[in-house]
């Protein structure tokens, strides 16, 4: 149930990340729904199919980018573990543990991206990644951050619900 | 008889008439008073009514609207395809963007049950859009002109100087590899060469803006503005009848001199 559920919610964020968030770039930087979504589902309590979830959605972006296949995946995977580890250590304050671990994520997706160009073999130059895709696409992605970690928030109550003491 | 009488007759008939008008005057009162709040309930239906008969006609018009948009976009494709006879095409609607910011790809909607291959040029009555990248039995998608990766041997349609037009991160294109002997002019017309077998030849590529050539440079190079805008894409043309030409195997290198 909590895969097939993973599996649609990705599904859909796929569709409005390749016809709407592409079509609406800052500078050239666009948020990133798959990494949010990721990030804040790893933040929530009592969720136990974070790593799952990640993977889902590596793949929906895999097959929605002309990135080498994987790519996404293992970028994911990365900013999953960050924010594991944020949860446990920014366990008081779940909003910050959120924009921290976007902001890491952000940078560990772009990091892999573009060296997934450099090894095939196109050049870019530091700068205009840094200010053209980098600093845009993480405003982008930090404005977003707390409505999706509400989102989130209620969707692990939902899928997860707290278990009440006799 | 009337003229002796109008006096007398205003005399009993006026009281009457006043009595009558201030009696009518306060029945119309309290009718329209009792009356009212049925004649509000109809209004306020008719209104819901009209509001509604003018959210659908509303709707009605968007939908014209894009449907006008659409056909013509179809008949200048259409025109496209008249003036070019010698190819053959396939018009397909542009339905998703690359998801990463670092890739300038679009995903169409046709594929391979449609007769589309990898590397077939890709264009709009405008220009040269691209190529196909890769293919699925009911999508592709299209590596465009202005990717980092894209390249594409080019000439300049009045001076018939060549070049090499690459895609940049920021989503312009460059007109590079000119030599530096040339002279090339702002607003000359560049087009593809055919050189490489990649894409058909005199395909509109964009005009030169702007010429670089600097003193420790081997080449010059120049900024193009392209000539299809890659962000207002929906609807191309794939020429179906052009195969692109393989030439790896031609390129010598280190392991195979």
């Amino acid at each position: 149930m909590i895969y097939l559920v993973g599996v649609i919610l990705f599904g859909v964020l796929a569709i409005l990340q390749s016809t709407i968030v592409s079509r609406m770039p800052l500078l050239n930087g666009t948020a990133d729904l798959f990494l949010l979504f990721v990030v804040a589902w790893a933040l929530q309590e009592r969720v136990e199919s974070a790593w799952q979830w990640c993977i889902i959605g590596g793949m929906f972006a895999s097959i929605y980018s002309a990135l080498p296949f994987g790519a996404y995946v293992i970028a994911y995977l990365i900013a999953t573990s960050v924010a594991r580890l944020l949860k446990h250590r920014v366990w008081k304050a779940p909003y910050l543990s959120m924009l921290a671990a976007t902001f890491m994520g952000t940078l560990v997706v772009h990091l892999i991206a573009y060296f997934a160009r450099i090894i095939t073999g196109v050049d870019i130059p530091v700068m205009s990644v840094l200010n053209l895709i980098l600093l845009p696409g993480l405003l982008l992605n930090l404005l977003l951050a707390i409505p999706v970690y509400s989102i989130m928030h209620d969707l692990a109550g939902w899928l997860y619900p707290e278990e009440l003491e006799a | 008889m009337s003229g002796y009488l109008t006096p007398f007759s205003r005399i009993i008939v006026n009281p009457f008439i006043s009595a009558q008008t201030w009696l009518a005057k306060r029945y119309q009162a309290i009718q329209s008073l009792i009356t009212q709040p049925d004649d509000i309930t109809t209004l306020r239906q008719n209104n819901l009514e009209l509001e509604a008969e003018n959210s659908r006609l509303q709707v009605q018009i968007v939908e014209l609207q894009q449907q006008v948009t659409e056909s013509q976009l179809l008949s200048t494709l259409v025109d496209y395809e008249r003036r070019h006879v010698e190819n053959q095409y396939i018009a397909a609607a542009v339905i998703a963007r690359d998801v990463s910011p670092f890739m300038h790809y679009i995903i169409i909607d046709r594929g391979s049950d449609d007769g589309l291959r990898k590397g077939m040029p890709v264009i709009t009555q405008q220009g040269l859009v691209g190529s196909v990248a890769a293919v699925t039995a009911g999508a592709a998608r299209v590596q465009l002109i202005n990717d980092p990766g894209s390249s594409i041997n080019a000439i300049l349609q009045q001076s018939g100087i060549e070049g090499v037009v690459n895609g940049k991160i920021t989503g312009e294109i460059e007109l590079d590899m000119v030599s530096k002997n040339a002279t090339i002019q702002p607003g000359e017309l560049i087009l593809t060469s055919g050189l490489g077998g990649k894409y058909p030849a005199n395909i509109v590529i964009g005009q030169v803006v702007t010429i670089r050539s600097e003193a420790y440079s081997l080449f010059q190079s120049a900024s193009v503005q392209p000539a299809v805008d890659f962000s207002q894409l929906e609807i191309v043309l794939i020429i179906i009848n052009f195969q692109p030409e393989d030439i790896a195997p031609l390129i010598p290198n280190q392991n195979n001199p």
